[in-house]
């Protein structure tokens, strides 16, 4: 929570201040042009393009005010894609994310080759996500490993149509989410874990404590602020989920998994109405805008100490 | 959310199991904890042996018995995805935009996160603020308006048409891992420079640079697993196969090979061995870095 302070510390005597300015700007230069070119400008341009009926190419002329976003929510394929995003989002927060604070405390055990699960759990996280859909659509596959598997055990035949059948398809979709990040919030957990001193465990126990009240009044209020981040990060990337989608299911069976991504992307770059879609993205945009808001509200109210993005980020 | 970021991020990260945590110490407990760790290691490994293997065995016999081991084992297909010309040129593409990216943002990122720690002016926590917004938004949500840019820079098609808003969008996390790292270095060292007669590029290039080996080297290689990964913007921006990266290119291979499955499990095969390959020996730096703010999750 100390970055501002600890960063007043040192500083550059400038022997003549006037030197200072051409210095700061030449430095800053690179990377602001790049910033403001490749992200800044964009999203004002989304914006812009938003409250247009265009389709990429022609002059900007078809001014349509609000009606695209208007017409967005007015959609049930795009309402059902918000929809598809807040159950992945509800499912991470409520599975994936107790899931990996329970591995997290595990590895944080004396376990035997806890170094080497450690490694095999992140590893997912690494792989892109094209191949980890691939991966698991060649295994979803009907009558594939996965089915190969129950139709062994119930010694049936068995056809799971996982990502064929409308109503399953978005848990299998969860599931090979799961699969790529569980790792990744596990580490972010374990970092948290192993930062809070063995001392206020031993105090605890000194004191009568039982492991699990020790860990329920010390462990997991200390682990909060790593908890935060994790939260934070699987909703972002639940609002703006793509990769995974695209490749395992591009959004079908009839628009079962579609998330926003998907359907903006569907609506400007196959059926090329630009103006639509970027009011789309202006929706995920503003989503992940409030949710950070959000994030920021209610981890200030804890950390009074908190600084930076108070300044309105 | 930054801070605590970067909390994660720079705090030192203590040797585990060095004392008494939570310990769960009955036998039982322990028995089931072991339990689970192997379902979950099996969930982990069994998918990514079943395509290894899976490449080693015809398209018939995985028909037939999904499950099976190879018999015989087979090594037409792996050598028939090495015989592609496309494969190596993917390969070869991802390699370059990936050191394109990097170049373009270790100077970038590390030039301002110097002059963001350790130069005091009035819009320097403004621009700090800046930087961090961006971490709120991965390309998925600019990439309409992105893809028009690049057009208009005359870029589609181009390595650098990806490389550029890939460095760009690598920014924000790299300046907030550079920037307590940079502040943290003491002005001791800045002084010895100054009087020396250094000014502050000499201070950076001789004695900052150097003495951030290792903070440089977490963000060279969280942009190249980006990097390599990445798969929306190039989707877009390279419309020639010629110019295809690895991901497009197993996503292309799988769809046109829908019915020789065996192929499709090599090809996918060989295009995980370079990031599991490269997670084996930056493992530190990937977990060091991520755990503490890789931002997409």
């Amino acid at each position: 929570m100390t970055t501002i302070r600890t960063l007043t510390r040192p500083e550059v005597r400038t022997p003549s201040t006037t030197k200072k300015w051409p210095i700061v700007m030449g430095f800053l230069a690179p990377a602001l042009l790049l910033y403001f070119v490749f992200v800044l400008w964009p999203i004002i341009q989304a914006m812009h393009y938003s409250v247009y009926h265009w389709n990429g190419l022609e002059p900007l002329t078809d001014f349509v005010g609000f009606n695209n976003f208007t017409k967005a929510f007015g959609d049930p394929v795009f309402r059902s894609a918000l929809y598809h995003n807040f159950i992945i989002l509800g499912l991470s927060l409520a599975l994936q994310l107790p899931f990996a604070l329970f591995l997290a405390v595990m590895l944080d055990q004396n376990l035997k080759g806890r170094a080497l699960m450690r490694m095999l759990f992140f590893a997912p996280y690494v792989l892109s996500e094209v191949v980890t859909a691939v991966v698991w659509r060649q295994i979803f596959r009907p009558s594939g490993a996965i089915d190969a598997v129950i139709s062994g055990v119930s010694s049936h035949d068995f056809q799971g149509l996982w990502l064929a059948n409308p109503k399953i398809v978005l848990y299998s979709l969860f599931f090979v989410i799961t699969w790529k990040y569980f790792g990744f919030h596990m580490m972010i957990m374990l970092a948290g874990l192993q930062q809070i001193p063995d001392e206020l465990q031993e105090a605890a126990a000194i004191d009568g404590a039982s492991s699990w009240q020790a860990f329920r009044c010390i462990t997991l209020p200390l682990l909060a602020p790593a908890i935060r981040v994790s939260v934070f990060l699987s909703m972002i990337g639940s609002i703006q989920l793509f990769d995974v989608v695209w490749v395992l299911t591009g959004g079908g069976p009839i628009n079962a998994s579609n998330t926003m991504a998907t359907y903006m992307y569907d609506w400007g770059f196959e059926r090329h109405h630009i103006g639509y879609a970027n009011a789309v993205s202006v929706i995920v945009f503003g989503l992940s805008l409030l949710v950070a808001l959000a994030y920021q509200r209610w981890a200030l109210r804890r950390d009074v100490e908190g600084s930076l993005t108070a300044m309105g980020a | 959310m930054v801070d605590d970021v970067v909390d994660l991020a720079t705090r030192p990260t203590q040797l585990p199991g060095s004392g008494r945590r939570f310990e769960i110490r009955s036998a039982v407990a322990r028995g089931f904890l072991y339990l689970v760790a192997l379902v979950v290691l099996a969930t982990i490994i069994l998918p990514v042996l079943y395509v290894i293997l899976g490449g080693f065995r015809s398209t018939p016999q995985l028909a037939s018995d999904p499950l099976g081991l190879p018999h015989p084992w087979l090594f037409s297909n792996y050598r028939a995805v090495l015989g592609l010309g496309s494969f190596w040129r993917q390969v070869w593409n991802s390699t370059l935009i990936a050191m394109i990216t990097v170049g373009l943002v270790l100077p970038a990122a590390s030039l301002a996160a110097f002059v963001l720690s350790r130069f005091r002016f009035k819009a320097r926590e403004g621009i700090y603020t800046l930087f961090t917004f961006g971490l709120l938004f991965p390309v998925t949500v600019a990439i309409l308006p992105l893809f028009i840019v690049v057009r208009q820079l005359h870029l589609i098609n181009s390595p650098l048409g990806v490389a550029l808003p890939q460095a760009a969008f690598a920014l924000p996390l790299s300046i907030i891992i550079l920037r307590p790292f940079f502040a943290s270095i003491p002005g001791d060292f800045e002084e010895a420079a100054m009087l020396d007669g250094a000014g502050p590029l000499r201070f950076y290039w001789s004695i900052l640079l150097p003495l951030s080996r290792p903070v440089m080297a977490t963000i060279t290689v969280l942009t190249i697993v980006t990097s390599w990964n990445a798969f929306l913007l190039p989707l877009v921006v390279l419309n020639k196969s010629v110019q295809h990266t690895l991901p497009l290119g197993v996503t292309n291979f799988s769809s046109q090979y829908t019915t020789d499955t065996a192929k499709v499990l090599a090809f996918t095969a060989l295009s995980m061995i370079p990031a599991l390959l490269f997670y084996v020996i930056a493992e530190r730096q990937i977990v060091k870095g991520l755990a503490g703010g890789a931002i997409k999750g």
